[in-house]
């Protein structure tokens, strides 16, 4: 029957029928399991229901680390391919699958929600506020990440993953050179994460500017905050572009379109434009929230203010917007004249500039500082070596008469890792250890946290700086083989090596928060680091409330100036304090939007016009809807602050 | 929910406040989305294959009358608005009704258009040409039909509830909305018609 056709993987292989077993395997026992310990209400109630900001992040945070193995593994499947000249594990298709999905899942699955978990988790404390602007906007913003980040994912096992490289170019991504419903599965669920991204965006910028602390101007937030500010910024003016992209490219596909065609007045270079008018500021999107982070660990563990306070601020505003004005560095060799590539070659080269500054300011901040290398300190020290290496590298690529011997070369892929592994994932490890005590009310165990930085930072060099020496040498990126003649064997053999590396410190990472879930002290007060903001001045865990008085703010570090200069952070009395109510609203929208999402890869069209319909009538009935939250009482407060504080000392 | 009374009903609680200056920032994001397909048409606005051009199947007459009823519509939800500051329901929800009523009458004509160009041969499949300019309009169009039913389901709560901060703050936001498409529509009726028929 043409039903199993057309869901079947069009390039079976047997790893995809072994993780179509293992998959199904573990959803039956997580069924059986949620079944069997009788925790469907829990999940329901506390957890897929919730508009908690805290929750909500944890949710993130679980999802980027799934999605960090999954694209790890794409990784290492890679790296094993090509670590012997003529391997055979994987054919080209498969390794276009394989660097397509990766490419995708570890930008948008993986590092989006990775930094959006730390502007959930951190920003609303870090503020001083009991909440986001819109609770209910997002647990919507989460659920659509979470279905499009779902639909993403099981392309692998049903109708098959999409080939064209997580650019996606046309030709290449339309019908003809890409019959399968993989790229469909592209524009969809992108789309669909995308959306909950956008909401994401306008939700923190509206919470960054009108619910900050009394006190709190704009020139007294946390650096991290700032960073966050400037990344909604950006989302909210690079998305929507996204989103007018993948809906042509599903036009094109679909509905027989000729928006980036080769005839009939299609241009496909309009879509390699518009990605990269959203893909280069999406770059920032991730680092600057990291440069957030670093910022405050850095000045945590220099035991000193943040140095050149102002121009980390502007500098962050130059590089947002220099962000939208270099796109086209990514096609230097595809045709544009001499002139075009010019300027768009000084534009690039400028962000060095601002980013240089950065630099300086985290080396000053350290010069005079006590420093403490704690593991989260660790990872930001090794940042900056690291990361500046790779900014190096992208001035190379950005002379534009050079880029003609690097592009589309491993350089290339050097280069990017090189920024965005010490730049992004070391930032978010770091974040992670320094920000889990205040999760999960222990410590991870520092001399695993310890062994595992200095592991992912040899793993890191012996997997990607071979890449620099082959691809100046010639090796293309997204080949899948090569000759022995060509002398890359050897190189390759090292990156593989190098890879094994990195996957051993995941591993690690992964054995200390088992150790530390089992051995860790849970007698660790509200700040184990002595750390300078207001996140650290609430409790541990923290309630519901986040704070059970609003603090005041008077400078840059209130928490700081309150534990060693006597400032008073909580001044005024404890009063009722008012929550949104729960929602299943937006799950059950999100998993609407899924069946939309399935129905249209498919081109299912009764079901998409009844989910479509499904989708309207959410909508419809949350116009209707009255629902004011509900209060917690001043005897409530008082009964969980006497709790929380008796917990501790 | 603490409301002050010196403020404008629909700004009079914090959460009414900060769901107006949300409500911004998406029109902060809506407008990148229209300057992405405006951006797009010009560049595939003389790609038209082997398909006619804008100036031989735009028509003047059903874009002046389009353009006539969503001007109309954007004046009068600021009746609307300005009825609900003096606290008049009756009047607030008449002219509401006139604004959706004057928006449906636009989207009967645009409906009326696309068949015209369908029947001339530039469907959405014939060009770039075409499919950018199916797409451009078809995206405000789509625009107005949500804001129908969402005006229809607003105008159904103030008749249920009054004027109360909430529905004064609904009320509000879709004005907002309402002035922005009218915005869009004469970005569309200069640079898409107007230039196109030159
Ligand atoms: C953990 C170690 C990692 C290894 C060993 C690795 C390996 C690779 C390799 C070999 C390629 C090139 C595929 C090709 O063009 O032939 C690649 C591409 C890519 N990687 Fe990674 N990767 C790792 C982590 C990451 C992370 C953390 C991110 C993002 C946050 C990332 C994002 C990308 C992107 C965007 C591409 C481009 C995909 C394309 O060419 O279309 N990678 N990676
Ligand atoms: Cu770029």
């Amino acid at each position: 029957m043409d039903f199993f056709d057309r869901f079947a993987v069009p390039h079976p292989s047997f790893l995809i029928y072994a993780s179509m077993v293992g998959i199904g395997l573990t959803m039956l026992a997580i069924v059986l399991g949620i079944t069997y310990f009788k925790k469907w209400g829990y999940l329901w109630r506390e957890w897929i229901t919730t508009v908690d900001h805290k929750r909500i992040g944890i949710m993130y945070l679980l999802s980027a680390l799934l999605m960090l193995f999954r694209g790890g593994v794409d990784a290492i499947m890679m790296r094993y391919q090509l670590s012997v000249p003529e391997n055979t594990f994987l054919d080209s298709q498969h390794y276009n699958e394989v660097f397509s999905t990766h490419g995708v899942v570890m930008i948008l699955f993986m590092a989006m929600p990775f930094i959006i978990f730390f502007f959930n988790y951190v920003i609303p404390l870090q503020i001083g506020a009991r909440d986001v602007a819109f609770p209910r906007l997002n647990a919507l913003s989460f659920w659509l990440f979470f279905m499009g980040m779902g639909l993403f994912n099981i392309s692998f096992i049903v109708g098959g993953s999409p080939d064209a490289g997580w650019t996606s170019y046309f030709p290449l991504a339309g019908n003809e050179f890409s019959a399968s419903v993989g790229t469909n599965y592209y524009m969809i669920a992108i789309q669909i994460a995308g959306l909950g991204t956008l909401m994401t965006g306008i939700n923190f910028i509206t919470t960054i500017l009108k619910m900050r602390a009394p006190g709190m101007t704009l020139m007294k937030m946390p650096m991290f905050t700032w960073s966050a500010f400037i990344a909604n910024v950006i989302i909210v003016f690079a998305f929507p572009v996204l989103t007018v992209l993948l809906a042509m490219g599903t036009m094109d596909r679909l509905f027989g379109t000729n928006f980036f065609t080769t005839d009939n007045g299609g241009m496909d270079m309009l879509w390699a434009n518009l990605f990269w008018v959203w893909g280069h500021p999406e770059v920032y999107i991730l680092i600057l929230p990291a440069f957030g982070i670093f910022s405050e660990i850095i000045s945590t563990f220099a035991r000193r203010n943040l140095y050149g306070y102002k121009s980390m601020v502007a500098s962050m505003v130059v590089i947002s917007l220099l962000s939208f004005v270099v796109w086209a560095h990514h096609f230097f060799t595809m045709g544009q004249g001499p002139l075009s590539n010019s300027i768009f070659s000084i534009t690039t080269m400028a962000i060095a500039v601002p980013t240089g500054v950065k630099i300086f300011n985290w080396l000053f901040t350290l010069w005079k500082g006590k420093i403490e290398f704690t593991t989260p300190m660790l990872y930001s020290i090794m940042f900056i070596p690291l990361f500046t290496l790779g900014g190096v590298t992208g001035v190379m690529l950005a002379m534009s008469a050079a880029d003609y011997q690097y592009h589309n070369t491993m350089f290339l892929v050097a280069h990017f890792h090189n920024v965005i592994i010490p730049g992004v994932v070391y930032a978010m490890l770091a974040g992670l250890t320094y920000y889990w005590p205040k999760i999960f009310g222990f410590m991870l165990n520092e001399r695993l946290g310890k062994w595992t930085a200095w592991l992912m930072s040899i793993g890191f060099v012996l997997a990607f700086i071979p890449m620099y020496i082959t691809g100046l040498d010639g090796q293309a990126r997204r080949m899948y083989t090569y000759s022995e003649s060509t002398g890359f064997g050897m190189w390759n053999m090292v990156s593989f090596i190098g890879a094994g590396v990195m996957a051993i410190s995941f591993a690690l990472l992964v054995y200390n928060i088992y150790w530390s879930i089992r051995y860790a002290s849970r007698d660790i007060g509200d700040d184990p680091w002595d750390a300078r903001s207001l996140e650290w001045a609430t409790h541990t865990p923290v309630p519901e409330y986040n704070f059970a008085v609003t603090p005041q703010v008077d400078s840059t570090q209130a928490f700081w100036d309150s534990k060693k200069n006597g400032y008073e952070l909580f001044q005024g009395k404890v009063e009722k304090i008012h929550m949104p109510n729960n929602s299943g609203l937006p799950f059950i929208m999100s998993c609407i939007f899924f069946v939309f999402g399935f129905a249209m890869v498919f081109s299912i069209w009764p079901l998409a016009i009844v989910s479509l319909i499904g989708i309207l009538g959410c909508l419809a009935y949350r116009s209707f809807e009255q629902d004011h939250g509900r209060y917690i009482s001043v005897e409530e407060i008082e009964e969980t602050e006497r709790k929380l504080r008796g917990a501790k000392k | 929910m603490k409301v002050d009374k010196s403020l404008p009903l629909e700004y009079s609680t914090e959460e009414n406040s900060l769901k107006i200056l949300g409500f911004w920032i998406f029109i902060g994001a809506e407008i990148m989305l229209f300057a992405t397909l405006f951006a797009s048409y010009f560049t595939l606005e003389n790609r038209v294959g082997s398909g006619p051009s804008g100036a031989e199947i735009f028509e003047i007459t059903p874009v002046l009358i389009e353009t006539l009823l969503l001007l109309t519509s954007s004046f009068t939800i600021g009746l609307a608005i300005h009825a609900m500051r003096l606290n008049r329901t009756k009047a607030t929800m008449t002219f509401f009704a006139i604004t959706l009523l004057l928006g449906a009458a636009f989207l009967g004509v645009e409906i009326y258009e696309f068949m015209h160009y369908v029947h001339v041969g530039a469907g959405l499949q014939t060009s770039a040409f075409t499919a950018i300019l199916l797409t451009t309009l078809g995206t405000h169009g789509l625009h107005v039909t949500f804001g129908l039913f969402w005006g229809l389901f607003i105008l159904l709560q103030i008749k249920k509830r009054g004027l109360t901060p909430e529905t004064a703050n609904k009320s509000f936001i879709f004005s907002l909305y309402w002035h922005f498409l009218d915005v869009i529509w004469i970005f569309i009726f200069s640079f898409i018609y107007l230039k196109g028929m030159m």
